[in-house]
Formats: structure tokens, C-alpha cells, sequence
């Protein structure tokens, strides 16, 4: 038995020493102080409210981005046992001492963190040098902007982690495979890489253009190995299904993962809700759900309603009247029919209250058993509190004439009879006969008489109308739209028979049971599509600023202020860094060109190999720079300088490449080299002192006195505090 | 891939060589097929004549085909001349009806009228198709004097024929056109034919070409681009003879024509632009071709795709600016300077006050292109928008509102001794000459740019309060320095809150007459918006100074009508009520456009592509996909296929992939676009889609005989042919009261032509 045991039992371990020790300095320069200054800093206010939503599992929704960034925000939270009691209203606001603070910017300065060492992997994963890998590394390490940008509780440092793993897991494959290895890891890679592009496209919206850069390079790939005859069909067949499968499906199925997370942990109701639809809300602990958790499903003759319209424009609002008539005449001159008024209230009343009545019935309560409404049938609307029947007629309506006016039928014995009769259609309705259900159905009203369908204007009336909005009648009524249709959100079933008991009952709360569920699709859905249709106000900002400004840095933002002390936190980037990354972007450029049009001439400059090699670092550093930071030309919506973080980390490893070919390719004479590698040291010397001089802003220490500052001001376009005493 | 293009070559080439020995001398042909062999390049690598080809069999067919093509040549010409009888007659007829104003006449024609009257107007397109249409209305003897007010008024007895003449002509080329170029790229005359009649069949294309707009001026220079580009390319083996020249010099004219009538024309300048990027890509990796030889062949695309269009673009403009000299409605859109040079303009030839002094009325424009003059008028802010005082505006167009007097904080001028100049550093008030009111600020939020104040008229007859005080600051000026009229530039800030009168150049709703939103920035950056210049001066105890204005250059006037069209263009946001039409709603037909008419009892024109057509187009785009990706992975795993697939694939590709990137080009950009969109935008992608069907439907019947022995797949062939045009026909027939109007009841009532033919809820007839 001991025999089997061989002795002595030993591990063999590679450590890249280097890698370890950039790995350390990034941890260093990333998380060292990061408790400082214990005050909201720029942004934070903004996805810090987001955070403390999740930490009261109270819905909400970002137009701004997916929720896989907020959430890994909010895992810091969590672990720090943060309550999420805290305003989030104005950047510079001290924190309290329930905000843990460390472990809520200590996530993304760990991705931060680890950028350092991903740029390294990178290199090498393009067939670069290890003293270029290290030389890349040294530039991200020094780079202030990206040093800032992680030490907060942001998301641009998660963003650039993403991105730079998918890139890194999909060379991995590729060299791998193309090296002629077959093993489990190599598809490990490859699904590891689909699931980065995933994340990165979680986190941000942006991180889709990267993906599509990614996917376009296995698409070339894959292209060649369907050109490749020594492969048999069934193996190409399947590369290709495997390869789409890691890299178009399983990224579409990460990201529902995301949203079905982030709905399941936002199960409350919250700031948001108004916005969603009736049946949303209802599936939202505490919101909706608490009025409707005990109501009837059906609606029957004898129901007591609100009608809520399904669109939410301009407010989402409730079928109302009021004790009020429309005036005789408005204010152009016509006429109206005097009888009460139907609006559409924005706010939750009494008011809102309609009775659905049985034509051939006198009785306002529900029978039993409940007779339901269906699909088709015709019913008459009583107003609650005011007994008038829902009526239209061919009047125009007061704000929008070309359709007909709505009114709380009141006889004035001017031979204009009451038309009250309207059908009910169901517009989702799964069979001829269907029940008219509470939230569910969605429900358009077409009166009997006119085939008007009654219709949400979107005007809002006059003072006369207390600027609640128009309801008319609208005979063009084919197709959908939301306006045309309502759902009941309120519901239960009438038991009075007399009015004033009926008026107290519709005072009292509701209280009858019943319990649904919406899908996760349908959910996913109604969230997606409100993030992206939701109406970004178009807000200018003091550092707002447009992409022309970014290469060269002719803008910076003022993160945070000392309240008392010139101490300050920028965003500014490592000049020289941006400086020569520019050269490298134009050298390469330039390099590209001119190597493409010889080759074209059959004149190879450079070996095959290395021309490969340039190419496919090309594709990756400067694709990555010109796919995430051209699409900004065509955003309307406000820029800022951080926004072009993720294309400055792909042009700072495209200044190694570039370097490394002038050594290797260029410069041949040993004399030239010597030249060269002196430039670049004393070129990283230069890096250092840019990066340790602009320090006190990116760390917001040592403090600085009013004198120091204006000699830091290094641009006429830069912003910088100077406190006056 | 170089090997399998060249073997279709032949049949390309064969058709120049037997046309010219018709007319020529057998031997000097003979030398020039084998030059052109070797031009070629790759192509003719293997030695062989490119007459003497081999069918398939490898039997000699040179004269057997020869005769062949002469056959088809004579059918190629009356077909050709069937479509084109058949497209003149479906655009003129009716051309006439209705005798009113339809949908946009009442902006081109009026514009066409503004040439002929040759007052000065801006518009958000470049000139040449306004040009044309004025040019046409003058020959055919229309007199400008028609107002064009709004669309349904009648034209009574002004000529309008001659301009509804002319864009039906231009329109009823695109047929012949899209046969041509269909026939140049597929060599299949039945393709051809399916495109040219999915296009003159089309209600949609009908219509569009029947009134006086721009689209079918544009689509005649997008199309003619296409098809010259394309004979073009099938000059490739005998560069820079005559009609290698004559090509390229018609598609840079060409490309012009279509930049200086919409800027849509930019995409056919994208796709000729790939393309002859890709033609010089492969002369460069032609290692036969001497390098000088390479520089000749870009420097003549240099000048006749760039060099060429451009100075002919700009000839568009300098004829623009002389031909409309007179003052008009377009003037306050531009700049003082600019303005200088229009006759009837109170710039014109001005005299006025040097200085701006205490006590002056004055207009005050915004330094930025477009951003108006301050305004205000009798109307108030409404309820919920800031506070409820007298609008203050920027407004585009010359206006008595426009105009303040310049005032002491105090109002303490003396009115008999010379007024006290302004200068720099100054407080000053500056009330609303009309309404009495001050120019005013507080901390309200401005109604849009919700980061602003608002700025406000706000007292009366000379009570105010500190919120009216305002300093002037000369950009680039010191303490006391005099503010010079029309040349200072200009600042206004606010004594009390310390920002600065902006125009922030977005436009308000309804109940701001949609004129330019006016703030006060909390920002104090220099920007355009925030700095203004004294346009009109006027105090008569001053003495007026002849101002030799700095007259603009051409150049200058033309770069700043460009910024003015570029902002207006991107100013045309859908407003809050208008329903947009979303790019998605056009390959699927899914709305139309009214022209004209709404009620049963009106004379109504809807234009809404044939369904038939379109819903193939848009099948044929699917179908194309599928086809082409599987040739495309056909040829990458190297499989051998016969001459005539192969062939057939590499029209699909070729061919095909130069229609579809046309497609594509003037179709994805519409997503990207934030400016209110149309259906009718649709129509020059139309275009190419129609002909990228007549390739792609003609293949794959075709491909029949893959299935079927050659004779039955034939006949199939020309059943399917015709069934097709047939079917075009009869669609046609049911449809046509779309374009040449119907009157009575709406589609939904059974009495109506219409009747049962909205199969779309969405059609609005």
C-alpha cells in the first residue's frame, strides 16, 4: 500500500516573476487609498442610487446601460453589508458611516487592477516579445486616467477588464488551434471568450462594438478554415456550429442570464413603476400588487373598475370625470355638448371609479354567480361617484376636432339622446370567447352607435379641463395602437346597491384574491424595450465634451473637490502616453500602408510570418481603437472624456507593437537599435515623471497649495479648481 | 478565384470584338483582342485569343455565335425600346391631373419659381434640382408668378406642364437605365427584363415621377452614375481609349448631378467609390502593368471621379449665387456679411452708425450659423414653463420684432446732446422696441435646456428691476473699447446671476411659433451661441458711415451655405405629435404618402409601391443572401463546377454584390439619421433592389436546369417569365388608380375601385 506512494511528493510551478510583479504594482497603484476621499465622487452619485436600489431589492430602470455592471456594483455593496441607506444626491456629499465605502470601489479597481497584467497576456497572445509585453504593461500601469477611472466606484474599469478577456480567451483559441492542439481547454478558450463579450456587453452598451470586432475576426478565421480543402465537410460543418454556438448563442443567453438576475433580485416595487405596464407592476411586491393581490381575475356585469390606458404617453393615467360640463363654448368659438366631462387623470382618485353595467340590467352589483364579460360583448360605463354613463356623439372634441367628443351623458332635453352602448374587443385575446381579465387583457371600447373607439388624445385640455388630458372618440380605428387601448387595473366586485353606500365602498380599499405571473420573456421584453426607447432628456454638462476633443486630451473632468483644501481629483490622462500612443496610431497607419501596396507589387519588405503577425495585431489594437471610438461621432447623446478609456487601452498596446517591429524590422544597424532602445528609456523616464506629477489629481494626495496648481495646468482647455482664500 | 474569372471573360469581351469587326478590318481587331488579352492581365495568362473561345463542348463557335449576336443585339434593341415606349406612357399619362398643388410641388415649385424670379431662398438641399425644375418651368414658358401656398390649391392657368414634364421624363429614364446596367452586369437579357419591369410597373415609382420633386431628378443621376460605372468596369481591357474616357467622365458628371440635388447622392458617391477603389486594387496587383502605367490609371479616376464632379459641383453653386441676387425670404438664415450681397437687402450697399451708441435701434444676430435674431413678441411663456412672462426668441426671418433699443440702467439719457457710445464693460438694458418690455433673466429654468435660465420681456414703459441689467463684453476687446456694428462680436451677460444670452439653436413647440430656444448659460465658455453681433443700427443723431462690409469670397459663402444646409437638415426633428416613418416600414411597403386628397370627395394620389413588386424585392433580397453565400462557400471549399454554374456564381457575386451594396448603402444609413424620415426615401434603395431582383430571380430559373433535362428546363424558364410579367401586369392593372388618382368612396367601402385591396391595415386609401 505505501509503496504506490512515491516520495518525495513535489510541485512544479511556473511563476512569470515579471507578471507577478506588474500584477502587484497594478494592485498597488490601483487599490492603495482607495477609501479616499470618503465623499461621492463625479459619477458614483449616479449608479450609487442604483446600488441602494438593489440593496432594498427595489425595481428600477437605467436607461443608460444593462444591469450586469450595476450588479457587480452592488455585489461590493453586499459584501460590505451595505444597507442602502444613503441619499445619492449631490457629488462631494460626505459618506456616512454605514456606506462601506472600501468594498464598494473595490471591485472595479480590481478589474482595474488586473487590466495590468491582461494587457501583458495580450501582447504575448500576439507573438510579441516578453519585453514588449512588459513594456505595454508599464504604459497601462502609468496611464493616470485609467488609474482614476478604477479607483471609484465607476464602470469603465469593468468595461475595459471585459473587453480585454475576450479578446485574450479568443487569441488563446485561435493560436492554440492553429497550433495544431485539440484538447477540452481549447474550447474552454473559445466559450470563455463568447462569455467575456457577454459580460461586455452587459456592463455597457458599448462594449457590443468590440464584440462585433471580435466576431468579424472569427468570421475571417473561420472563413479560412472553410477554405481549407484538407478539412472534410462534416469538420468543418461542425467548427462552424461550435464556433457560432460560443460565440452568437451563448453571449445572447449570458445576457438574459443578466436581466433574468437582475428581475429576480429587483422583485419590490419601486421608483420606476408608473413607467411599466399594469401587469408588471402587479408582478412587483408592495407596488400595484398590494391593492390588486386580492381582487377578482374576471370582470363581470356589476364590477367596480379603474381603466387605465395601456399607453404611457405623455403619463400613464386613469378613465376619469368629474362633476364638471364641458364649457358651452371654447375659446375659438364652437360649440360643445355642455354634459360632463371624461378626461384622463394621471393620479390615483376616487374619481377614477367606473361600474361596467349589464344594458338589459337595472342592478349595479355583481350577481351570483358572476356573470363575466367576454370578448364582444356590449356593456354600458356608469361613473361612480356621479352615476353618468360613458357617451359619444358627433360633437367634436374640445382639443382635438377631428375626432368626437366623449361625454358623461346628462339629458338636456335638446333631442340629443344618450349613446351610451359600447363593445368590448380584447385586443389579446387568446380565443373568440374570451373573459375579460383584470390587467390582463387589453381592452379597446368601440361604441355601438358611431364605431368611435375611445382613445387617449395625448392633448391636455384647458384650465376648464384642469389640464387633465383629452379622451375622444376616433372613428379611424383600424391597426393597433396603444392609445386605443385599456386595461383594468383596480378591481372588485360591487356589492352596493345603493349609491351613497356605493360611494363609501368605493372609498374603502380593495380586498378580493387572486394571484398571477408574467413570464420571464415577457418581462425581459417589456424592460428591454423600455431602456431602449425610453427618452433620453438631452442633458448638456459642464465636462460634457465632443470625440474630436479626446485624442489629443483637450479636456478633463473634475471628479472631486476638497471642501475645504485645493485638493482635487481629475480626470487626466498620462499626456506623454497619449502623445506617443498618437505616433504609434500614425506610424502604424502609415507602416500598413505601406507594406499592403508593395506586397500588392509582390515586394515582401518583411517575412511572411512577421507580416501575419503585424496584421493580426493590427486588427485587434487599432481595430479596437477605431471600433470604440469612432462610433461616438454618431451618438447624440452627452460624451465625456471616459468614453474613450476603452479605445485608449487598444492604442496604448498598438504603441508596443509598433515599437517593437521599428527594433526588429526598421532599425537594422546595431547603432540605430542603441538609438532607438535609448529614446524609449529615457521615453518611459518620461512616462514616470508625467505620471508622478500629475498624481496629486489622480489620487486627490498630497494636497496642493494655490501657487503648485497653475504650473499643473498644462493645457488653456483644462479645467482646474483653484480655492480661493 | 483569378483563374475562374477569367474564364467568363470571353463572352464579355466577344461582344466589342465582333461589333467592330462588322465595321472595321478583320486584322486590326484581331491584334486588338489579343492586346485586350493581355491587359487583362491574369485573364489572358493563358495565351488564348479571347474570340476564339470554346462553348463547353470545345467545339469553335466563333461565327455560329457571332451570328447569335447579332440576333440578340436587334432583340436586346426592341425590347429596349418596348420598355422604354412603355415607361413614357405609364409617367405622362394623366400627367396633367391633378390640377393642383400635390404634397412637396409646393415647396419645389416654389423654389423653381424663386430661380426664376431670382430672389434669394435657402433650402436644406443643394440647388441643381430646384435649378432644373425653374429651368424647365422658364423654357416651357411658366413665368414665376405662381405663389405655390399649400398644397391643394389650384394651378388655374399658369403653365405647369412643362416642370411636371420634365421630372416625368427624367423618371421614365430609370426603366431603360436598369435595363441597361442589368443587362451590362448579367449578360441575361430575361434578367434584365424582370428589372426593368418591376420598375415600370411600379405605382410607387410612377407616382414619384409624375409631380415636380426632386426624387426623380435624383434617381436619373444615381441611376445614370450606376450604369456609366458600370460600362465602365467593361471598358477595363481597352483603358483610356475613347470610350473608356467617355464613361468615366459621364459617371463623374453624373455623380455630381446626384450630390448637387440631395445629399443622398453621397451614397452612389460610396458605392462608385468602392468600386473604383477595388478596379485600382486589382490593376495594382497586376505585376504586367508598369507602375507609371498604375499612376496613369489613378490620376485619371483622380480627375474624372473627384476632381471632375466637384468643380462641377461647385459651378452648381456659383450658378445658384448669381443667378438669385434679389433680397428674399432665405436672408436671415445667413450671415450679416453674407447678406451684404443681396440687392433689395437693407445690407445691401449699407450706411449706418460705426458705433453702437446709447440710445439706438438695433437688430442683434447670433454669431452662429443659423442661430437668428434675438426676438420677442406680445406672446407669453405658458403655464409650467418657467415663469409666465413674454417669450424672448430667436427668429430666422427679418421681423419688426426683431428689433431693441439700446439703454442706461437708469434711462437717464440726455436726448438733445450727441448719445454716449457703448463700450465694453458697460451696463446696459435693452428693451423690446415693440412690447416696451426688458430684456430679462431670472432663476427659472429655460424651457428647454432645462441647465439654462430662462430669459424673458418683462416690465413696461421703462420699470423694471435689476434682472434686466445686462454687460457688454467685446470678444477679444478691453475696457472701453467701442462696440463696432456688424463686426464686434459680442456678449451678454447678466449683472445678477452671471451667465451669458445664448441661442441654443433647438427649436420650441408650438407654442414658441418653433422658433430658436434663447437662454442664459450658467456656461461661460466662448462659443458661437453665446456671442452676437449689431446688425441694424439706426440713430439719426449719429452720422451714417458707408460700411465697406468685408465682402465674403466664394469660397467662403460656399462653405457657409453648406453649414447652414447641413443645420437644417439635422434641424428637421420629427415634432412631438407628427408619427415618423421608421426605416423598418419601407422594403415592407408598410405606409404610404398622401399626395394629395384625404375625403371621399376628393381627387386622391397615394403613393404606395405595388405590393407584388415590393414584397418580392424584399424576397428577392432573402433569396440573394441564401444564393450568394452559398456560392460564395462553393468557391472557398474549391468545389468544381460546371462552366455555366460557375458562370452563374460569379454574376451572383459580381454583379449581384455590387447591386446589393448599392442597396445596402442608400438604405442603413437611414438608421443612423436622427432627422425626421419619409417613405419616399426609400425609393432610390428601391432602385437597386429591383434590379438586384431581375439577377437574382433570373438565376434561379435558370438553375432549373440543374433539376430538369435542358429542353423542359428552358421552357420553364420562359413560363416562369412570363407568369412573372404577368403577374407584374395584373397587379399593376389593380393598382394603378394609386397613382393616376381615384375618386368616390375609401377602400373599406365595397363601392370603392379600391375595394378589397387594402391588404395592409396600414394603407391609408
Amino acid at each position: 500500500m505505501l509503496e504506490s506512494i512515491k516520495l518525495p511528493i513535489t510541485v512544479k510551478a511556473d511563476v512569470n516573476l515579471v507578471l507577478v510583479a506588474l500584477t502587484l504594482m497594478g494592485l498597488v497603484t490601483r487599490l492603495c487609498g482607495i477609501n479616499f476621499p470618503k465623499a461621492v465622487v463625479f459619477d458614483e452619485v449616479y449608479y450609487g442610487q442604483f446600488v441602494s436600489l438593489y440593496m432594498k431589492q427595489l425595481f428600477f430602470i437605467d436607461e443608460s446601460g444593462p444591469p450586469l455592471g450595476h450588479m457587480i456594483l452592488a455585489l461590493g455593496a453586499y459584501l460590505g453589508g451595505f444597507d442602502g441607506n444613503f441619499v445619492w444626491d449631490r457629488i462631494g456629499a460626505e459618506y456616512t458611516s454605514n456606506v462601506p465605502v472600501w468594498s464598494l470601489r473595490v471591485i472595479p479597481a480590481l478589474a482595474g487592477a488586473l487590466c495590468v497584467p491582461l494587457g501583458y497576456q495580450v501582447m504575448v497572445e500576439l507573438r510579441y516579445s516578453h519585453l514588449t509585453a512588459v513594456g505595454a504593461t508599464l504604459l497601462l500601469l502609468l496611464e493616470n486616467a485609467l488609474i482614476v477611472q478604477s479607483r471609484f466606484m465607476l464602470l469603465e474599469s469593468l468595461l475595459i477588464f471585459f473587453l480585454l478577456t475576450a479578446v485574450l480567451f479568443y487569441l488563446r483559441f485561435h493560436n492554440a488551434y492553429s497550433s495544431g492542439e485539440r484538447s477540452l481547454t481549447l474550447w474552454v478558450w473559445l466559450v470563455m471568450s463568447g462569455v467575456s463579450c457577454a459580460c461586455a456587453l452587459g456592463v455597457k452598451y458599448t462594449g457590443v462594438f468590440t464584440y462585433m470586432l471580435l466576431l468579424g475576426l472569427a468570421v475571417f478565421h473561420t472563413w479560412q478554415l472553410i477554405g481549407n480543402q484538407a478539412l472534410s465537410n462534416a469538420l468543418v460543418m461542425v467548427q462552424v456550429m461550435v464556433r457560432s454556438f460560443a460565440l452568437l448563442i451563448l453571449p445572447v443567453l449570458c445576457y438574459f442570464g443578466f436581466f433574468y438576475v437582475h428581475l429576480s433580485l429587483l422583485c419590490r416595487s419601486g421608483p420606476h413603476d408608473p413607467m411599466m405596464s399594469s401587469a408588471f407592476q402587479a408582478s412587483l411586491e408592495g407596488g400595484l400588487s398590494r391593492i390588486t393581490q386580492w381582487q377578482p381575475l374576471e370582470v363581470a356585469y356589476g364590477s367596480q373598475v379603474t381603466l387605465r390606458s395601456v399607453s404611457s404617453k405623455p403619463v400613464p393615467c386613469w378613465l376619469h370625470s368629474h362633476r364638471v360640463n364641458y364649457p358651452i363654448r371654447y375659446e375659438d368659438g364652437r360649440g360643445s355638448s355642455h354634459q360632463q366631462q371624461i378626461t384622463c387623470y394621471p393620479f390615483k382618485d376616487v374619481n377614477n371609479w367606473w361600474v361596467i353595467k349589464d344594458p338589459g340590467r337595472q342592478e349595479l352589483v355583481v350577481s351570483s354567480p358572476p356573470q363575466t364579460v367576454k370578448h364582444g360583448d356590449i356593456i354600458q360605463l356608469v361613473h361612480g361617484m356621479t352615476s353618468r354613463f360613458l357617451n359619444t356623439h358627433d360633437v367634436a372634441a374640445p382639443v382635438s376636432p377631428h375626432l368626437q367628443e366623449v361625454s358623461g351623458y346628462i339629458d338636456f332635453n335638446v333631442s340629443m339622446p344618450s349613446q351610451n352602448l359600447w363593445k368590448v374587443e380584447i385586443l389579446n385575446r387568446e380565443s373568440e370567447r374570451a373573459v375579460w381579465k383584470t390587467i390582463y387583457s387589453e381592452v379597446q371600447l368601440v361604441h355601438v352607435n358611431t364605431s368611435a373607439v375611445l382613445k387617449l388624445s395625448g392633448a391636455s385640455l384647458p384650465e376648464w379641463g384642469f389640464r387633465q388630458l383629452e379622451v375622444v372618440g376616433d372613428k379611424l380605428s383600424k391597426g393597433y395602437q396603444q392609445r386605443w387601448a385599456w386595461n383594468v387595473e383596480e378591481h372588485r366586485y360591487g356589492r352596493s346597491h345603493e349609491q351613497k353606500e356605493r360611494e363609501q365602498e368605493l372609498h374603502s380599499p380593495t380586498h378580493i384574491d387572486i394571484s398571477r405571473n408574467l413570464t420571464f420573456i415577457d418581462k425581459f421584453l417589456e424592460v428591454q424595450l423600455k431602456m431602449l426607447t425610453m427618452k433620453i432628456e438631452e442633458t448638456e454638462h459642464k465636462y460634457s465634451s465632443s470625440p474630436l476633443e479626446w485624442v489629443t486630451m483637450d479636456t478633463n473632468i473634475v471628479y472631486w473637490l476638497h471642501p475645504s483644501s485645493n485638493a482635487q481629483i481629475h480626470l487626466i490622462g498620462n499626456i506623454v502616453t497619449w502623445t506617443f500612443a498618437n505616433l504609434g496610431l500614425a506610424l502604424f497607419s502609415l507602416l500598413f500602408i505601406w507594406y499592403l501596396l508593395r506586397r500588392r507589387r509582390n515586394i515582401h519588405d518583411i517575412p511572411e510570418e512577421t507580416w501575419h503577425q503585424f496584421v493580426q495585431a493590427g486588427a485587434v489594437c487599432a481595430g479596437g481603437w477605431v471600433v470604440n471610438y469612432l462610433p461616438f461621432f454618431m451618438m447624440e447623446k452627452t460624451l465625456f472624456l471616459y468614453h474613450y478609456l476603452p479605445a485608449l487601452t487598444f492604442k496604448i498596446l498598438l504603441l508596443s507593437v509598433v515599437i517593437e517591429h521599428l527594433h526588429v524590422h526598421i532599425f537594422r544597424s546595431s547603432l540605430q537599435r542603441r538609438s532607438l532602445e535609448g529614446v524609449l528609456l529615457a521615453g518611459l523616464a518620461l512616462v514616470y515623471v508625467c505620471y508622478h506629477t500629475l498624481s496629486p489629481f489622480t489620487y486627490g494626495y498630497p494636497e496642493l497649495s494655490s501657487e503648485d496648481i497653475p504650473f499643473l495646468r498644462w493645457r488653456e482647455s483644462w479645467d482646474i479648481l483653484i480655492r480661493q482664500h | 478565384m483569378e483563374s475562374q474569372r477569367c474564364q467568363m471573360q470571353p463572352a464579355g469581351k466577344e461582344d466589342l470584338c465582333t461589333l467592330r469587326r462588322r465595321k472595321g478590318g478583320g486584322k486590326t481587331s484581331e491584334r486588338e483582342a489579343i492586346r485586350a488579352g493581355r491587359l487583362g492581365g491574369s485573364e489572358g495568362a493563358n495565351g488564348r485569343p479571347a474570340a476564339a473561345s470554346e462553348d463547353t463542348n470545345g467545339r469553335p463557335v466563333e461565327v455560329k455565335r457571332s451570328l447569335q449576336d447579332g440576333h440578340r443585339r436587334t432583340g436586346t434593341c426592341s425590347v429596349l425600346a418596348l420598355v422604354a415606349v412603355l415607361s413614357l406612357i405609364t409617367r405622362f399619362y394623366k400627367i396633367l391631373e391633378p390640377p393642383h398643388i400635390c404634397w412637396d410641388e409646393t415647396h419645389f415649385g416654389k423654389m423653381g419659381s424663386y430661380y426664376i424670379n431670382r430672389t434669394f431662398f435657402f433650402d436644406v438641399h443643394p440647388p441643381l434640382g430646384k435649378m432644373l425644375i425653374g429651368l424647365a418651368g422658364h423654357l416651357t414658358g411658366y413665368d414665376g408668378s405662381f405663389p405655390f401656398i399649400r398644397p391643394g390649391d389650384k394651378y388655374e392657368d399658369h403653365d405647369y406642364w412643362g416642370m411636371r414634364g420634365f421630372c416625368a421624363l427624367l423618371g421614365s429614364c430609370l426603366p431603360p437605365i436598369a435595363y441597361l446596367t442589368v443587362q451590362e452586369l448579367s449578360r441575361s437579357s430575361t434578367a434584365a427584363l424582370i428589372a426593368a419591369a418591376t420598375l415600370v410597373f411600379d405605382t410607387g415609382c410612377i407616382t414619384i415621377s409624375q409631380y415636380i420633386l426632386l426624387d426623380p431628378i435624383l434617381m436619373f443621376f444615381i441611376m445614370g452614375s450606376v450604369l456609366c460605372t458600370v460600362k465602365f468596369n467593361q471598358q477595363r481591357h481597352r483603358p483610356f481609349s475613347a470610350p473608356w474616357w467617355l464613361w468615366l467622365v459621364l459617371t463623374g458628371v453624373n455623380l455630381a448631378g446626384a450630390l448637387g440635388v440631395k445629399f443622398v447622392g453621397l451614397f452612389v458617391i460610396m458605392l462608385v467609390g468602392l468600386n473604383t477603389a477595388w478596379d485600382l486594387w486589382r490593376l495594382l496587383g497586376d505585376l504586367d502593368l508598369p507602375l507609371a502605367e498604375f499612376w496613369k490609371h489613378l490620376s485619371a479616376r483622380v480627375f474624372g471621379l473627384i476632381l471632375l464632379p466637384l468643380t462641377l459641383y461647385i459651378m452648381i453653386f456659383a450658378v445658384h449665387f448669381v443667378v438669385l441676387k434679389k433680397s428674399g425670404p432665405g436672408d436671415g438664415f445667413f450671415s450679416s456679411a453674407f447678406q451684404s450681397r443681396l440687392i433689395g437687402n437693407n445690407l445691401h450697399n449699407a450706411s449706418m452708425p460705426e458705433y453702437l451708441a446709447y440710445g439706438s435701434t438695433v437688430t442683434v444676430k447670433n454669431i452662429r450659423i443659423a442661430g437668428g435674431y434675438l426676438h420677442s413678441h406680445w406672446h407669453l411663456y405658458p403655464e409650467g414653463v418657467g415663469a409666465r412672462q413674454q417669450q424672448v426668441t430667436g427668429y430666422l426671418h427679418k421681423d419688426y420684432n426683431n428689433l431693441w433699443l439700446v439703454q442706461r440702467p437708469n434711462n437717464s439719457e440726455d436726448l438733445s446732446r450727441t448719445p454716449d457710445l457703448v463700450r465694453h464693460g458697460d451696463v446696459i438694458r435693452l428693451e423690446h422696441k415693440e412690447t416696451t418690455r426688458f430684456l430679462h433673466s431670472h432663476l427659472h429654468k429655460a424651457p428647454l435646456t432645462k441647465k439654462h435660465l430662462q430669459v424673458t420681456g418683462y416690465g413696461i414703459n421703462g420699470t423694471g428691476d435689476p434682472n434686466d441689467l445686462w454687460q457688454v463684453e467685446v470678444c477679444g476687446g478691453r475696457q472701453g473699447d467701442p462696440v463696432k456694428v456688424l463686426r464686434s462680436k459680442v456678449r451678454f451677460l447678466h449683472r445678477a446671476t452671471g451667465c451669458v444670452l445664448y441661442s441654443t439653436g433647438k427649436t420650441l413647440p408650438k407654442w414658441g411659433w418653433e422658433q430658436v430656444e434663447v437662454t442664459c448659460s450658467p456656461y461661460l465658455k466662448e462659443t458661437p451661441n453665446s456671442q452676437w453681433n449689431i446688425e441694424d443700427h439706426i440713430n439719426h443723431k449719429l452720422p451714417n458711415i458707408s460700411l465697406s462690409l468685408l465682402k465674403p469670397s466664394f469660397l467662403e459663402i460656399l462653405v457657409e451655405s453648406h453649414i447652414v444646409m447641413i443645420r437644417g437638415n439635422s434641424g428637421l426633428k420629427p415634432k412631438d405629435h407628427e408619427s415618423s416613418s421608421k426605416p423598418w416600414h419601407w422594403p415592407v411597403n408598410y405606409q404610404g404618402l398622401r399626395f394629395s386628397g384625404v375625403n371621399e370627395t376628393e381627387y386622391r394620389v397615394y403613393l404606395l409601391g405595388n405590393p407584388v413588386i415590393w414584397w418580392l424585392n424584399l424576397l428577392s433580397i432573402g433569396l440573394y443572401l441564401l444564393m450568394a453565400t452559398t456560392a460564395a462557400v462553393l468557391f472557398q471549399r474549391g468545389v468544381q463546377l460546371g462552366g455555366r454554374s460557375q458562370e452563374r456564381c460569379q454574376v451572383l457575386l459580381d454583379g449581384g454584390g455590387l447591386l446589393f451594396l448599392g442597396w445596402l448603402l442608400h438604405y442603413l444609413p437611414f438608421y443612423t439619421m436622427g432627422r425626421i424620415l419619409y417613405y419616399h426615401h426609400y425609393f432610390p434603395a428601391m432602385l437597386f433592389s429591383s434590379m438586384l431582383t431581375g439577377i437574382t430571380l433570373d438565376i434561379l430559373l435558370q438553375c432549373g436546369d440543374l433539376l430538369f433535362p435542358l429542353a423542359v428546363a428552358r421552357h420553364l424558364h420562359r413560363a416562369a417569365q412570363g407568369l412573372l410579367l404577368s403577374a407584374f401586369i395584373y397587379s399593376f392593372y389593380l393598382f394603378h388608380p394609386l397613382s393616376y388618382g381615384m375618386r368616390g368612396p375609401l377602400a373599406h367601402d365595397p363601392a370603392s375601385a379600391m375595394a378589397g385591396l387594402r391588404w395592409m391595415e396600414s394603407w391609408e386609401f
